[in-house]
């Protein structure tokens, strides 16, 4: 074979002086980058940076660093475009990739600041008076209805009141990640987290495994192009049911599980065949019309015992019509996943080029069903990449009811964002079938650290809404008034609905 | 005769009405009084009540209202208007007199009070529609009244309609309330129920149109406090047609009001509770139909809540209510002394009034006081039938998505 001409990323330097030679580096390796001969020997073409072998190198001697070669300098011709022309060149394949994109478009979301109250109107300090995360994720009348309870008090009519909603008991959910590309302990980690948290993980396209069934209450199940997992009892489980039309990360795009992973349990769970390959068509072949989305949410309204459905799209240029079609086909929420939200594979052109940020998808919809008067109709998750609690309270701000975490959930299960998702090797035992690494992640520990990160979150939030002086989260939800920009042109702020810092 | 209507509609509106194109600040005082048995008090008694609590203000607002002022034109609607000048004057009559009947046109009763100055001409009608016009339009005498408001208020420059119900009032301007009560001869009017108010803005207003009350037809509306989900609870109410323009905080409040009570006809104890809603922990601990109602309220009307320090009195002509907010951030004291009920900022202010109150208590966060005077109705105007916007332009004096409906003929 010819030599590529792609140089290593990564320079993998240990220091021998200090060095054990204890080997766990090897073992602790998804990509087996090190050879043992008397010492470590790494193979640096082959490193991610996902610094498993750093983090558990007992001696601390090892470091990762960038092979920082030096090119005669060229604005025009990054470096990352030059490697992937001769990439191409040695495989004429599509670049393949993972996570969510990384490249330096604005961040809306960092050039959005938020509001506090002094003097005329009071802060409230959360540490000791109540603070009100609950949400309630679903449709919602558009007027109370009530009737005398016949002892001079109230009561709801019938069918006057709110029915089939889920309640959260704070804002902030976990994002659809499917059994297959991630593993099922860390399904397992997810679905008890969501459990202890009062809040929702989501199964994504792969099905609910049957050791999820003690947490289906806490489970949206996904309902996507390939149709995989579904049976009308595996839809009575879940608490809601959600039709995965787009993904942030790749809209427009299909996914595609390899046949190696699908092993006996994904097999089950995804109700295929062990060892074929799971193929997620790019459109629902059910699905080309709005009519046909409508037929499909009742038809699972239907087969699943009247379960809130929801409807999950990749924010694109028109998100706003699309997602008013959704809320009038009669979806209970509308998932918007902004063009930074992570995969476990895609071509990196469609990860990098398509789809718009998550910010001006909230603004958008929320505005449009507003105009509409539809608003209270459906509810608004967004996702693709809330970072942060400031993150998730601006998205709040701007109209969004809760919001969905992936990528920092997987940071918190050990994550290094090397994106190498798609290879299947992930060190930390997250995007892998690999028992002898899948293991490394105990759900129990797992949901603890998942738990502590939503529980810090929501604690952040609670700040942010004292700071507010208010004492309810449907105060800030929506509030736009509470949020300025800075930098942001004219244009973005008017569709973003927010007025310039000092103003 | 068509009334000239061109002219309105090439009309360079200066904007008189508006005080500031952003959210006003402020904080203030306030006070409401209700004699259940409907008998009658002087105003005097809003006038002391507000005179005590006189540092709550800053001297650039006060106001009041009265309910049973009016015992001999009773049918009538009372015009309460401030004029710039004698051409808005003019203007405003014209169109009065194009389409009501007007019984009584004379200047309200004033007297020079020190610190008062600047005052606009202030005239009061007493009138009715036209039942023709009314007849020719479809519409009932309350919705062709807000109509009338809404049209002089956006649309004749200099002009200004303080208040448009049956048998009541509102009487204010810029100054301290206490002066501007004398200045009105509140103490010559005999009313059940009493509103009144002391304003202390962060900006300079100087718009005698622009202190509480707000009114629509014979709803007034007092407040103290900042409603911090002001930008959510605007929003929410455009999707029902209102456009909150005027900047205040009460605005937002009075339409929520509007909505809840007259639109969705919900009780006012519970309209009270969807807008000062109790904590989900005080929810989770009702009997479950309580319960089941709490959380419909909260979630439907989540974005309406009003979040943030107030408290509010609400004027209608069979009494009042008064709210504080869901932790009680601003002060609200009541009273209740034989068939009267009052409350007040301070407790100062009923003990002005009232010598000797059979029980003074702090209403409980959230917690409504409502006053009904015996044998009167309901406050839900169901007669009317405006949409949103025509009634937001009426409050408030704007000019909004207006332009359709101004037609008015003989
Ligand atoms: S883990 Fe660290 S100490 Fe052990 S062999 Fe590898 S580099 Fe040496
Ligand atoms: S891929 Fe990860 S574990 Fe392997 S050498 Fe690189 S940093 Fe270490
Ligand atoms: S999940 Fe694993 S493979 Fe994917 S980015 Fe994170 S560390 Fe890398």
């Amino acid at each position: 074979m010819q030599q590529t001409f792609v140089q290593p990323e990564f320079r993998v330097r240990i220091d021998y002086d200090k060095c054990h030679k204890c080997g766990r580096c090897v073992q602790q390796c998804g990509w087996g980058v090190y050879d043992f001969a008397e010492r470590p020997i790494p193979h640096d073409e082959k490193c991610r940076a996902c610094h498993r072998c750093v983090t558990y190198c007992p001696a601390h001697c090892i470091t990762i660093e960038k092979n920082a070669l030096a090119f005669r300098e060229n604005d025009n011709w990054s470096t990352n475009l030059v490697k992937g022309v001769w990439k191409q060149a040695d495989t004429g394949g599509v670049l393949l990739t993972s996570m969510g994109n990384p490249r330096p478009y604005e961040r809306i979301f960092d050039k959005l600041v938020l509001d506090a109250c002094q003097v005329t109107n009071p802060s409230i300090d959360p540490l000791r008076e109540p603070m009100e995360l609950r949400t309630y994720l679903g449709r919602k009348p558009d007027a109370v209805q009530v009737e005398s309870d016949g002892n001079g008090g109230f009561r709801l009519a019938e069918g006057g009141g709110m029915t089939n909603n889920l309640k959260l008991d704070t804002p902030i959910i976990f994002s659809p990640m499917s059994y297959g590309s991630v593993s099922l302990n860390v399904h397992r980690s997810l679905a008890m987290a969501a459990e202890r948290l009062g809040i929702l993980m989501n199964t994504g396209e792969g099905g609910l495994h049957e050791d999820l069934y003690p947490y289906q209450d806490h489970a949206i199940l996904q309902v996507a192009s390939g149709r995989f997992g579904l049976n009308p009892e595996v839809l009575g489980r879940a608490a809601a049911l959600e039709i995965k039309i787009g993904q942030g990360a790749k809209p427009g795009i299909g996914g595609h599980l390899p046949g190696e992973k699908i092993d006996r349990e994904v097999s089950a769970t995804r109700m295929i065949p062990q060892g074929s390959d799971a193929i997620s068509p790019a459109p629902h072949h059910d699905i080309y019309s709005i009519e046909d989305l409508r037929q499909l949410i009742y038809a699972i309204k239907e087969a699943s015992g009247y379960k809130p459905v929801g409807v999950k799209i990749a924010a694109v240029h028109n998100v706003a019509a699309i997602a008013s079609g959704i809320v009038r086909a009669g979806a209970d929420y509308v998932y918007l996943d902004g063009f930074r939200g992570g995969t476990g594979a895609a071509p990196a052109v469609i990860r990098d080029h398509i789809g718009i940020p998550v910010e001006v998808a909230i603004a958008a919809v929320d505005q449009r069903l507003r105009d509409e008067g539809i608003r209270n109709q459906a509810s608004i998750i967004a996702a693709g990449s809330i970072r942060s609690s400031a993150d998730a309270a601006k998205a709040i701000a701007l109209g969004a009811d809760v919001v969905a975490i992936g990528t920092a959930a997987l940071l918190a299960l050990g994550c290094h964002l090397c994106q190498s998702c798609h290879t299947g090797k992930c060190s930390w035992g997250i995007t892998t079938q690999k028992p002898e690494l899948t293991r490394r992640i105990d759900p129990e520990w797992g949901a603890e650290r998942l738990t502590n990160l939503v529980h810090a979150w929501s604690h952040e939030l609670q700040e942010i809404l004292g700071a507010l002086g208010v004492n309810a989260v449907e105060s800030l939800r929506g509030s736009r008034e509470r949020l300025r920009s800075i930098g942001l042109d004219e244009h973005t702020c008017r569709v973003l609905g927010v007025k310039p810092a000092g103003m | 005769m068509a009334y000239d209507l061109e002219r309105y509609d090439t009309f360079d509106v200066t904007r008189y009405r508006d005080e500031s194109p952003f959210k006003i600040h402020g904080g203030c005082g306030l006070m409401g009084i209700c004699d259940e048995s409907g008998a009658l008090m002087s105003g005097d008694v809003a006038i002391r009540a507000m005179a005590v609590q006189r540092d709550r203000g800053n001297g650039l607002g006060g106001g009041f209202a009265g309910y049973g002022i009016y015992p001999e034109f009773a049918e009538l609607f009372a015009f309460h208007m401030m004029f710039h000048d004698m051409r808005a004057k003019e203007e405003a009559e014209a169109l009065l007199a194009a389409s009501f009947a007007i019984e009584v046109a004379e200047p309200m009763p004033t007297r020079p009070v020190k610190g008062i100055t600047d005052a606009p001409l202030l005239w009061r009608y007493f009138l009715a529609p036209h039942p023709e016009v009314l007849e020719e339009r479809e519409m009932s005498a309350e919705d062709y009244v807000v109509q009338m408001v809404m049209n002089i208020n956006a649309r004749v420059d200099g002009a200004f309609v303080a208040s448009s119900g049956k048998n009541m009032g509102a009487f204010k301007g810029v100054g301290y309330p206490e002066e501007i009560g004398h200045y009105f001869r509140l103490e010559e009017y005999e009313g059940h129920t009493w509103v009144g108010h002391n304003r202390f803005p962060t900006n300079t207003p100087g718009w005698w149109g622009g202190a509480h009350p707000f009114t629509l037809l014979d709803w007034s509306i007092v407040h103290n406090g900042e409603i911090s989900s002001y930008g959510i609870n605007a929003r929410y109410l455009e999707q029902f047609g209102y456009t909150c323009s005027l900047g205040t905080d009460t605005e937002v409040a009075a339409y929520l009001f509007d909505l809840l009570l007259r639109r969705h006809k919900l009780p006012v104890e519970l309209a009270c509770k969807a807008l000062a809603a109790p904590l989900w922990s005080d929810i989770d601990r009702m009997s479950a139909d309580d319960a089941a109602l709490m959380r419909s309220l909260r979630a439907v009307y989540g974005p309406g809540m009003l979040n943030g320090p107030f408290a509010i009195v609400l004027g209608f002509n069979g009494g009042m209510v008064a709210l504080n907010d869901r932790i009680k951030l601003r002060p609200l004291v009541a009273a209740r002394s034989g068939s009267t009920l009052m409350v007040a900022s301070e407790e100062a202010a009923i003990r002005a009034v009232m010598t000797a109150p059979d029980v003074v208590w702090a209403p409980k966060a959230g917690e409504p006081v409502i006053g009904r005077v015996a044998g009167m109705e309901s406050p839900v105007h169901s007669q009317l039938h405006l949409g949103a916007a025509e009634i937001s332009c009426a409050v408030t004096g704007t000019d909004v998505s207006c332009e359709e409906s101004l037609e008015v003929a003989v």
